[in-house]
Order: C-alpha cells, then structure tokens, then sequence
C-alpha cells in the first residue's frame, strides 16, 4: 500500500505530451486500491520514452494502461504514482493484406482494429471476452488474453511476430519485425507477451492475419452430469476434428446442468460435414442442437463470458486437457464442501477452466488453496482472475510459481532494476 | 583447472566412453552443416542424461569455460560451431522417446531425438508431428528447438516454437529449470519458453522436451503446377492466398533447381521456367472444394501444365523432388552456398527480379528454391571453391541478397538462424539498442557468458554494463584514473 505520496513533476510531464495530457487521477484510476497521483496520455513512442526517462528518475511507479479492462488483474501494486495511458497511439500503422499482416500501435481497441481488418475479410485470431468492453491491443499482448478460437489460432504468443517497447528507462527497442517466418534476434514479442507491464511499456505489435471464414456453425449438446462434459469433450477432441479442424471446443456447468458446444467455421459444404459428423458424435452424450447466424453469435458472446461478477472470486485453472473431470472433481469437491456457490466454464479443448465461486470468505479462500494445492502438483497452476481486495490479501493471485522464479526475477531486474513498471503485481512480487 | 584436469572430471561425470580428447577424434565436430566456419573444440563430451549435462555445465560454469550444445549437427549458419577452448556438448546419446500421452496430444523427448521419429513413434494412432525441416530425417528435436525449425508445412501449422509446450533447461550457472506448462497450457509467469526456442543455443540446453503432436488430416491434395516464370508463379500463390486459403505448403523452384534436381534424382519434373507445388490438407469437404479453386487460379496464371498427386507414391515423389533440391546442387556446381532470407509475400517478385539482376552482376549463378506461401526465399548461390576469389565474390552476393530482402521489409533469417554466420549483418536489421535489450534477456540466463558465445550478437555484451552511451566515472572525469 502506498504509504506517502511523492512528487510528481506535473509542469514537466506537460512539456513532454503537452497540458491537456496530464491530469490528476481520480479514483477511477485506482489499481486495484491504491490511487495513484497523475493520468497520463503520451502521444507518440518519444513522448513515451521521455514520460519514463522522467518516471525513472523521480523514482515514481508506473503503470502502463490501455482500456482499463484488466486494472484488477494481478495482485494489487506496492505502489502506483503514474498511470500511463496508451489510449492516444490507437493508430493501424500498416495493414497489408497480401501479406496478411498487420502492424499498430498498443491502443488501439481490438473491437476496432478486428473492423478495420474486416473490410480486407481479415482478423486477428484473438477474441477475449474482454475485447467487447473496449480492451487494447497492447492490453490484451500484456495480459495474454485469449478466447474460444485460441484451440485453431493459438494465442497472443502464436500471432505476434514483432513489438516496440520503451523501457523504464526511456530506452526504445524492437524485436522480430513485419514477416510471419523470423529467426532473427531474441524472440522479445513472446517475452513481453503476458508481462502485465512489468518489463516495459509495450508501444507497437505486428501480428500475423487470418482470412474470415465464409460461415459459422455451432452444435452445442446439453448434458445433465459434469462427468459428461469432459467425455463428449474427449471425443470430440479424438475424432477427425482436430485443433486445425474445430475452431473452438468449449463448456459450461452451472451447478446442475452444462453444456459442450463445438464451433466449426469455414466454407459451406465443409462446415455442413462437420456439424453432421461432431452431431453425431455428440448426439450420445445428449440433445444436440445446431446454431448459426445470429443465434451462434449470441450463444457464443454468452458462453465467451467469464462466469463470476464483481465481489466474486474468478479462478482460471490450466491443467492438462484429458484432466477435465479431475478439474471439476477438485473444484466442484471443494466448493461444495464449503457451501461455496460455484460456476464453471472454459476452453475444453485446451485445458483452461474459468470457475466463479460466491460465499463466505473463509470458505473461498479455502477452496482457493484447496484447488491451487492438487492441479499444482499435478502439474497445472490456478490463477486468481477476479477476487475483492479483502480475498486478495489472503491469497497471492499467480501462487508461488515453479522452480523458473529465480529466473523469472534476474530477467525482472535486468529489464526494470528500479522496479519502476506495475510493482508488486506479477508473479513473485514482481 | 588444466586440460587433464578438466579431462579427468569429464571422465568422472560421463565414463571414458563420454569424453572424446584426441585432436584427431576432435576434428569430426570442428563445424556444423556450415562448413565455411572450423574451429577444433578443447573437449566433446557425450552425456546420456539430464543430470550428466547438469554436471557438465556446473563444472564450465565454476571453472568460466565456454560450451556448445549441439545436436545433429546439420545447422546451416553455424549455430553450433565449437569455440576455442571450449568444451562441445553433444547429445546425441540422449535420444529416448520418455512418454507419449495420446490424450493430452504430447510427447516428451530427449534432445537428441530425431525429428522424424517422433511422427514414426505415434503415426499407428493417427497422430504425427508437424514441423518439418528439410533435414528431418537427421536433425535433432533440441537442435530443432535452438533454431525455431520451420519446414514446408509451416505456413498452415507453425513453427517448431508453436509445437514445443514445455522444456526442462540446464541453465548456464547448471541449475535446472522447467520452463512451459508442458501439458497444461499458460504457465504463469514470463514467456520465458517462448523466448528460450530459437535462442540458438545461447540460453541453455533443453534436456526433456514436451512437444505438441497433431490428428491426422483427414484428406490431403498436391498438385505440382508448370510455369513460363517465378512471375508467373507468384501470381498463382498471390491468387491462393488472396482466396482465402490456407495451404498447407506452397513452395516454389526456379528453372535452374529443377534442371539439378532432375539431373540428380529424376522426379520427372516438367520443363518449365518455375514450378509450384501446393498441398492442401483438411476435413475432405474443404480439401477438395479449395483444391478446386486452387486448380482454377493455376489456370488462371497461365500455368502449362497440372499434375495432381493421384497416390501418397506420387506425393512422395514431389516433395522427394523439392527435399533434395538443396543436395542436387552439386551435380551442377561444385560449391554453394544456401542463403536464407524472408520478404513479405507480397515483395517476392520484385525481390526475385533484384535478385537475377545481382547474379547477373556478379557472373554466379543463382538457384532459387523457396517457401513461397511466407516468402522464405533459400538462394542458392552456386560457385567454385577452386576459382580465386569465387568464394568471397559468392558470400558478398548471398549478403547482397539478405539485404535486398531487407529493403523489402523482410528478415535476415526465417529458419537456419543468425548463428556465427550472420552476426556481422544484424545491426542492418536491428539498432544497437535493440540488441542491447535482447542481450539484457542473455545476461539474466547466462551472466558469465559461457553459454554459445561468440554467436548472433556482433558485440557481446558484458551483462554489468548498463546500455546506452558511455558515462564517465566520477573518478575518471576527476583525473584520478584512466580507462582502460
């Protein structure tokens, strides 16, 4: 927690990004409790690089921030003076379709970037949750997020193939570069990929393209035992259907009912096969239904929804995709256990399971490191995505991380040493 | 430490058998599949375990003695030349399959594994794996790893570095880490995995590696297609892949490499200016309805001849075709030299023109075999060691050709790495601070410098110095000292 409040050199932040662009913060710029004391907004990677060089100096704490979406994520900050806002640098610097690139600068809106990109029938392959309440590109770099269609594209790691940063101390940089095939230098764009802001401030990205897909369907089955959603998972994930066939395969339990929905997209004549065949497979673990159009999207923008609210405590579970029913075993167990209400959903075919419990705060701690304590040994890891500051300072959000810490930290203090970027927040209070 | 001491601990470690000390036995290793560069190494030892090879480096690191894993040793930018009293570590011994999990989609292998056995090892379920550089049936996982290894299927499937899930590393200073969820996805913390692929060797050495296998498709096509021109040719992969399509691998030969392809292993090849070879893969509902459009737009670019694969026999035959392409050079030249360097798509036909003129320029023939679909070009640029001068003259024009791939936007490298071969070009592609910061991510895993040094970076830096222009020390700027 922040203990004093330093001096921030308001009058010289002005003559970097100019007056208008500096403003006192409010506690709508809190970070996770602590306020932090100026907003600023520099337009241009130099102005970034002097607004560091400036925060290096004066010792002040930055936190890097785009749409604001993810302020929560983390634990909560030593300290924050300074928010930098990347919300002026929301251009599209290069776009080119033949190449089935594009380059742009970190604040720009997904939701934006994914229209421009529309109008060439390209996309970006990555479509978090997030990304429909204004969530930046460089947001969504810095926090890894991923959605659904992560089982056919991968993630943010997959697609990114170069970045600009400015580091703490003002220094520019680039790595990888504007083609999709790159061996040339130290891969940085992965690095900075789920750094939370704490290496640097991310500036630009270039990421590989995709073609839109003519046609979408969904064949969702309803299933009324957990233990089923995990088989007709597996089956699905066994059949022809590859991770370059189905484009998502994902799952809901809302306590006493679920559901397991495909999502094939591509041209016509193969999504009909498709749909026919995955039918099938699923149609013994259920009723099946078949969606398209309209009724797809609104299936798909409900089911993409992380399935906990404010005040609830969100964990995201990584474990190995054949686990699934271990993973519900666990977290089913140990809510129950606490008459913690539980919800689940996830990606099914990648392993990842989003669990939202409601309760007391004895027992959602409790079945925090309950579940943390069994998928760790078993070789996954529980993060805390979503918990009130009370949850947060009983639990620390990422766990203890494994024998890579020490690592972990040197690449930490060779990046920032002063520890200027997002302090506290990351993985072993980093 | 002296030599025999350090012999008489590697003997302690690994047995007699796992230490090779006679200069002659030495000089088997003096190069990788880079054989412009030669350097004896001090030492090769062969380890036949994780906790070998952590003894191995612990010892390099107390005693400060630079090492070099390296695999197979067919890497073509000389990623794994040895260094000057220093030891090789070569592990080639360490190639068990550890575990093959059908549920989760994994394998996890020792770094000496031969790529192509891990598709052999779960092919009777279905599964294969997909990255495939050209040298598959030799190079090793752990070199596939170090260089990020494409292949020809990397367009639809990605690189080496999309396929590794999770790596157990014997760090610089020896201790160990697992890096990578392995079987489960997003580990917590910084993607250090995905920084450690393509490090070509200077972070570490992957002991166990988790890999990501892949079903089967269900349905694949190739078809090789006949062209006046590469011009021509690039307007058919422009077509493809403005349709929309995806291929699993389009790859292109100039006349020149299928005249020596013909000439060494006879695919039967027709005559033509370029030849294009796409392959489609898929649920067979999309294959053969894109395979269609994919015929159609050949057509369209004038194409004077059509062969579909009618069997996996034929198949075969085209990419045995392509595969051998960069051996069948020597059956028109008695030297070459194979370039690596990457344009976007969209530059290729410009930069093949640039090309041609350059050869031109310098009287030497130049081969052009490349991954048209992420316009990977592999220039061949053909020469005779024997002819004063010719060897130098070809090294300037293959370094003309990676910065004309420059100029276009493109990259020094798109799969054999910058190794020892391309240091000296990297502050074309990068700034000095931009190497400075990616050596900021060497000195947190390697402080002493002992792990591959002397490779992709021209200047090494010392990992106390801050980046940035020199600042004199108070007690220099006061008088009282000099720098040295």
């Amino acid at each position: 927690m922040q203990t004093h409040a330093k001096n921030v050199p308001t009058e010289e932040l002005q003559s970097i990004v100019g007056g208008e662009r500096v403003r006192d913060a409010s506690e709508e710029d809190a970070v996770d409790g602590v306020t932090p004391s100026v907003v600023v907004e520099p337009g241009t990677v130099e102005e970034t690089s002097e607004v560091m060089k400036l925060a290096s100096r004066e010792g002040l704490a930055v936190s890097p921030r785009g749409g604001g979406t993810k302020m929560g994520l983390g634990n909560p900050p030593r300290e924050a003076d300074l928010i930098l806002s990347t919300a002026r640098m929301d251009e599209v610097i290069e776009h080119a379709p033949g190449d089935q690139i594009v380059r742009v600068q970190a604040g720009i809106k997904l939701e934006d970037l994914q229209e421009r990109l529309a109008g060439a029938d390209q996309m970006l392959g990555i479509d978090p949750p997030e990304g429909a309440a204004g969530a930046t590109v460089g947001g969504i770099v810095a926090a890894n997020s991923s959605g659904p269609r992560r089982l056919r594209y991968g993630t943010v790691r997959d697609l990114i193939i170069g970045i600009r940063v400015v580091l703490a101390d003002g220094t520019v940089a680039k790595a990888g570069g504007k083609v999709v095939k790159n061996v040339a230098g130290y891969d940085l764009s992965k690095l900075f990929t789920g750094s939370l802001g704490t290496l640097g401030v991310i500036a630009e990205a270039n990421f590989r393209l995709h073609p839109v897909r003519e046609t979408a369907r969904t064949v969702v089955v309803e299933v009324d035992d957990y233990k089923t959603v995990a088989d007709a998972a597996q089956d699905l994930t066994h059949s022809s259907f590859t991770q370059f066939v189905l484009d998502a395969l994902e799952m809901r339990w809302d306590g006493n009912k679920g559901v397991v929905a495909a999502l094939f997209e591509g041209i016509e004549p193969a999504v009909e096969a498709q749909t026919t065949a995955a039918s099938q497979i699923l149609g013994s673990h259920g009723e099946v239904r078949v969606l398209d159009g309209d009724d797809g999207e609104a299936f798909w923008e409900d089911l993409g929804r992380r399935p906990w609210a404010a005040g609830d405590v969100g964990l995201k579970v990584s474990a190995p995709p054949a686990d699934l029913t271990a993973v519900l075993d666990s977290v089913l167990g140990a809510a129950g256990r606490r008459e913690v209400e539980v919800r689940v959903s996830g990606h099914a075919g990648t392993g990842v399971t989003f669990a939202g419990l409601s309760g007391g705060e004895d027992g959602l701690v409790e079945v925090v490191e309950e579940v943390r304590e069994i998928r760790v040994r078993r070789g996954g890891s529980v993060l805390v995505q979503e918990a009130p500051l009370s949850i947060k300072s009983r639990l620390d959000a990422w766990g203890t991380g494994g024998d890579y810490l020490g690592l972990t930290r040197r690449v930490k203090e060779k990046f920032d040493p002063g520890y200027t970027m997002n302090p506290g927040r990351f993985l072993g209070g980093i | 430490m002296d030599r025999g001491q350090l012999i008489q601990t590697m003997k302690e470690i690994l047995g007699p058998q796992g230490v090779i000390h006679e200069r002659e036995e030495l000089r088997t290793y003096e190069c990788d599949g880079l054989m412009n560069y030669r350097v004896i190494p001090d030492l090769v030892v062969l380890p036949e375990s994780a906790e070998q090879v952590q003894q191995i480096v612990k010892t390099c690191y107390v005693e400060g003695i630079p090492f070099v894993a390296r695999g197979s040793g067919t890497g073509l930018s000389g990623g794994a030349l040895p260094v000057e009293a220093g030891i090789l570590i070569v592990l080639t011994r360490m190639r068990r399959i550890l575990e093959v999990d059908i549920p989760n989609g994994r394998v996890v292998v020792e770094p000496g594994v031969i790529n192509v056995w891990v598709t052999q090892e779960v092919a009777d379920e279905g599964y294969y794996y997909a990255p495939d550089p050209a040298s598959q049936i030799v190079s090793s996982i752990g070199g596939n790893l170090a260089e990020n290894s494409g292949g020809v299927h990397c367009l639809k499937y990605g690189f080496t570095t999309n396929h590794v899930m999770g790596a157990e590393v014997v760090l610089p200073d020896g201790s160990v880490v697992h890096l990578g969820g392995g079987k489960a996805p997003d580990a917590p913390g910084y993607e250090l995995l995905g920084a450690f692929v393509g490090s070509e060797g200077t972070l570490g050495i992957a002991t166990k590696i988790t890999l990501r296998i892949l079903r089967k498709p269900e349905s694949v096509r190739t078809l090789l297609a006949a062209f006046k021109d590469t011009e021509e040719a690039g307007g058919a992969v422009s077509g493809i892949i403005g349709a929309g399509i995806v291929p699993a691998a389009i790859e292109m030969m100039d006349r020149l490499t299928t005249e020596a392809v013909e000439t060494q292993i006879s695919p039967g090849f027709p005559d033509a200016g370029a030849i294009l070879i796409v392959e489609l893969d898929g649920p067979e509902a999309e294959v053969e309805n894109q395979f269609e459009h994919v015929i159609k737009v050949c057509e369209e670019n004038d194409a004077s001849e059509i062969r579909i694969a009618e069997d996996d026999e034929e198949r075969a035959l085209f990419w045995k075709g392509r595969k051998a392409a960069f051996g069948a050079m020597g059956s028109i030249s008695n030297d070459y030299y194979v370039q690596d360097g990457v344009v976007p798509r969209t530059e290729l036909g410009a930069v093949l023109k640039k090309i041609a003129d350059l050869s031109e320029e310098y009287g030497l023939r130049v081969a052009n075999v490349f991954h048209a679909g992420d316009g990977n070009l592999h220039p061949l640029v053909l020469y005779d060691n024997d002819a004063p001068g010719e060897a130098e003259k070809a090294e300037d024009l293959a370094g003309d050709i990676v910065f004309t791939c420059l100029e276009h936007g493109g990259s020094l490298t798109g799969e054999h790495g910058i190794g020892r071969d391309k240091m000296k070009y990297m502050p074309r592609m990068f700034t000095a601070d931009d190497m400075n910061v990616m050596q900021l991510l060497r000195c947190a895993f390697d402080p002493h410098q002992i792990c591959n040094p002397g490779k992709i970076f021209p200047t090494p830096r010392l990992c106390g110095e801050r980046p940035g222009p020199f600042h004199m020390h108070p007690v220099q700027k006061a008088g009282l000292a000099e720098n040295f």
